[in-house]
């Protein structure tokens, strides 16, 4: 069987085996939790609590302030400690609101699913997914409840189900698809009926063959599909998984509104189906543990707020000379500075590696590898100069403002040289000296 | 237990490929020594003599440099160095004397690498900078000629196959070094570049390793095989073979280990294309047409001169570009 794909892209060693037999378990929730108003891309959400207050688990405790916003709500039901600063995963302090957990889970009562999703309009079916304060679970948190709301002049014609999970390490997209495959489908139908959408597509790289096969055989009616593609990263990456699987280019700056496609992780639908069928907003989420650090790794259903150390030490804790802990994958994860971080809506994975010693960065050979991989079709190492040498017109003009992120430069460098901090850092200065000159 | 560990922040990504520059660099030399073997087997101990005195004078040089620049130490084991100097000793007339393989093995290193401001940012292959100096201040002892120990003939009007091909009528005369002699390596010509089979057998292991970028080397052949074919179907009397033109002169060296240096060559698909043509074009052009009987040092440095340009004007489709038609 011919599998799909996109040009260039890397095979970073893939650690799959760690987790991948390893069924969700759920994460005991713990005695606090550490809710950041801001998980998502966008604005925070505005507290609706205060300290002393009585939650319920599934209340809502932050309001969504705005277009690009998520609501937040309670992961348990206690008291509340605090509204004010904490540690968050993005490296700043965020405004978060702390429950002592009274370990009842008593559930909000407002709580329930819809009678007959499948008579719901695309109006309502958005509004329950603004109401449950959906966000993409891939991981950049992106609010889905505007992704099923395309423009008025732009029509969607196709849903594509991201069911790569192309970062290595990382299985809890694929434990969810083994265990939740009816959730997902019907999640997906929500979705297309929400968007507008004819068709359903769902993408799974060929090393989830099983995933694949259960997929061919719940699948009903024609609107549904599901391919297999090539496993090569970064297959999940919006544009490019796009393009390997119905051959159309997001324009530069562009969204893939513009060629009539919403993409959503399979966490996401998934989310949305429990959302609508039973009324239970986003307050946990799938989670791998895993990486050489971690004594134990395994895949966990999370409380969302639940301190990173909670996590870790359900695992049996890290190894001594741990040295590096990601949230996310490996390839565009977050390094972590403190246990205390709490899990967010967007934490696919908690990873820790101890570093070999560090390796010496090299004066760049020209070997042109960052070429041959970059999946956007960019030239990482003349970026990187130009950045340096703050020609920033010339570096847009190279496109890198289209840069991704995705590391495939990196990875491939044999002068070790940390090109996505550079393109990072020209796309930075790009984007502020345009606020300056708008404002 | 956990709160004690110390954790490192850094930006992602945080897998990384364990290739290295001096993995590369040992690669590259590793994917030498079948040549450097055969030289010793044709040349032997005056193999021994260029080597050891490109070497030491590349690495002395190199080190000389690092310590005037203020730059660690230890990048003089980076491997880049060695290359020059093996690759710098095996483009030498065997019979080349002492202080010439020295001056060479100075200038490849100082005026071809560190003026530039070490690996990374020379423009032309640093051994070729510093054949081309020696080649201009030494004219005579560059184009003197011994044959290999291996083979029996007189000496005094040896000749290598290209410089019979173009000052001595060979074709005509009918003494065209036989084509098999050339793949062994049996055969006048510089210290390591006579032997085809050696040469290849490096080649190989260098596209294994990916190492070098497949494209030089076809452009290069490739180009240069088209060229001289088509003027040896006209005229087979007057031109040589494509078959003779690949198995002579330095075409095995300079097309694998030299237009190949990463450093020196395009970063682009497209540019590495048109580099490789220009250059096999430039090949063919001089050793056809030309008053030098080999070209394919010039014709490198040639081309290098043109990668920042060729660079500059080869950038890739951007993905979601629209191209002006």
């Amino acid at each position: 069987m011919k599998v799909k794909t996109f040009p260039r892209g890397v095979h970073p060693p893939e650690y799959k085996e760690l987790t991948a037999d390893k069924p969700f378990e759920a994460l005991p929730p713990p005695e606090k939790v550490y809710i950041p108003l801001n998980q998502h891309f966008g604005k925070p959400a505005d507290p609706l609590v205060k300290k002393g207050d009585e939650v319920l688990l599934g209340q809502k405790i932050g309001e969504c302030s705005g277009l690009f916003s998520a609501s937040v709500h309670s992961s348990v039901s206690g008291k509340v400690l605090a509204v004010g600063g904490h540690p968050h995963p993005s490296g700043k302090p965020v405004p978060t609101v702390t429950i002592a957990n009274d370990g009842e889970d008593r559930l909000y009562p407002d709580i329930k699913g819809a009678a007959d999703p499948s008579s719901l309009s695309p109006d309502e079916i958005r509004e329950r997914v603004r109401e449950a304060g959906i966000v993409g679970l891939g991981g950049a948190a992106f609010p889905t409840a505007v992704k099923l709301s395309p423009p008025k002049d732009k029509s969607i014609d196709t849903i594509i189900l991201n069911g790569c999970e192309c970062e290595p390490v990382l299985t809890a997209d694929y434990r969810l698809m083994l265990e939740s495959t009816d959730a997902i489908l019907q999640g997906a139908e929500l979705v297309r009926k929400a968007a507008g959408a004819e068709k359903v597509i769902i993408g799974v790289e060929d090393n989830k063959k099983d995933v694949f096969g259960l997929f061919q055989e719940k699948i009903q009616g024609p609107e549904t599909e599901v391919v297999l593609l090539k496993t090569k990263y970064p297959q999940g990456a919006e544009k490019n998984l796009i393009h390997a699987l119905l051959k159309r280019e997001v324009p530069r700056g562009g969204l893939p509104f513009d060629v009539g496609v919403v993409v959503q992780n399979v966490g996401t639908v998934k989310a949305v189906w429990d959302a609508i069928s039973r009324g239970i907003p986003l307050y946990e989420r799938g989670v791998t543990v895993s990486g050489l650090g971690v004594r134990e790794p395994k895949n966990l259903i999370v409380r969302i707020g639940t301190p990173f150390k909670t996590v870790i030490e359900y695992c049996g804790g890290l190894i001594e000379d741990a040295s590096l802990m990601i949230m996310g994958g490996p390839m565009m994860g977050i390094s972590q500075w403190s246990p205390e971080i709490p899990v967010i809506k967007g934490t696919s994975g908690i990873l820790a590696w101890s570093l070999p010693a560090s390796v010496p960065e090299f004066n760049c050979i020209r070997c042109g590898r960052c070429v041959e991989h970059c999946p956007m079709g960019l030239v990482p190492t003349q970026l990187m100069k130009y950045v340096k040498n703050e020609i920033l017109s010339e570096a847009e003009k190279w496109g890198v403002l289209d840069c991704v992120e995705c590391g495939s430069c990196q990875y491939s460098c044999p002068a070790k040289i940390p090109l996505v901090h550079w393109l990072r850092l020209g796309k930075n200065k790009i984007i502020s000296q345009k606020r300056k000159k708008s404002a | 237990m956990m709160s004690d560990q110390k954790f490192i922040l850094q930006s992602s990504p945080h897998f990384k490929h364990k290739d290295s520059v001096p993995k590369i660099m040992y690669v590259v030399i590793l994917s030498l020594m079948p040549a450097v073997a055969a030289s010793f087997y044709f040349f032997r101990l005056r193999a021994l003599l260029l080597y050891a005195l490109s070497l030491a004078a590349c690495l002395l040089t190199e080190a000389l440099f690092l310590k005037l620049r203020k730059k660690p130490m230890d990048s003089i084991w980076d491997g880049s160095a060695v290359i020059t100097g093996l690759l710098l000793a095996m483009t030498l007339p065997p019979s080349l004397a002492p202080e010439m393989v020295v001056i060479g093995g100075v200038v490849a290193i100082a005026l071809g690498k560190q003026v530039f401001g070490g690996l990374g940012d020379n423009i032309f292959n640093p051994a070729l900078v510093g054949r081309a100096f020696l080649q201009v201040a030494f004219p005579v002892s560059m184009t003197t000629w011994i044959p290999p120990v291996t083979l029996q003939i007189n000496t005094a009007t040896f000749a290598t196959p290209l410089g019979n091909l173009k000052f001595h009528n060979a074709l005509a005369e009918g003494i065209m070094s036989p084509l098999r002699e050339m793949f062994w390596g049996n055969t006048g010509g510089c210290l390591g570049e006579t032997s085809t089979i050696a040469l290849l057998l490096g080649a190989a292991f260098l596209l294994y390793k990916k190492a070098i970028d497949w494209r030089i080397p076809a452009g290069i052949i490739g180009t240069l095989t088209v060229f001289t074919g088509i003027f040896w179907v006209l005229n087979p009397e007057r031109y040589a073979s494509p078959s003779f033109h690949l198995l002579a002169g330095g075409l095995m060296i300079g097309a694998f280990f030299m237009a190949t240096d990463m450093v020196t060559s395009p970063i682009t698909g497209m540019g590495t294309w048109i580099y490789a043509v220009g250059i096999g074009l430039m090949i063919a052009l001089i050793r056809l047409f030309g008053g030098y009987p080999e070209g394919v040092m010039f014709s490198i440095l040639f081309m290098n001169t043109f990668v920042p340009l060729i660079n500059r004007s080869t950038r890739p489709r951007i993905f979601g570009e629209r191209r002006a038609s």
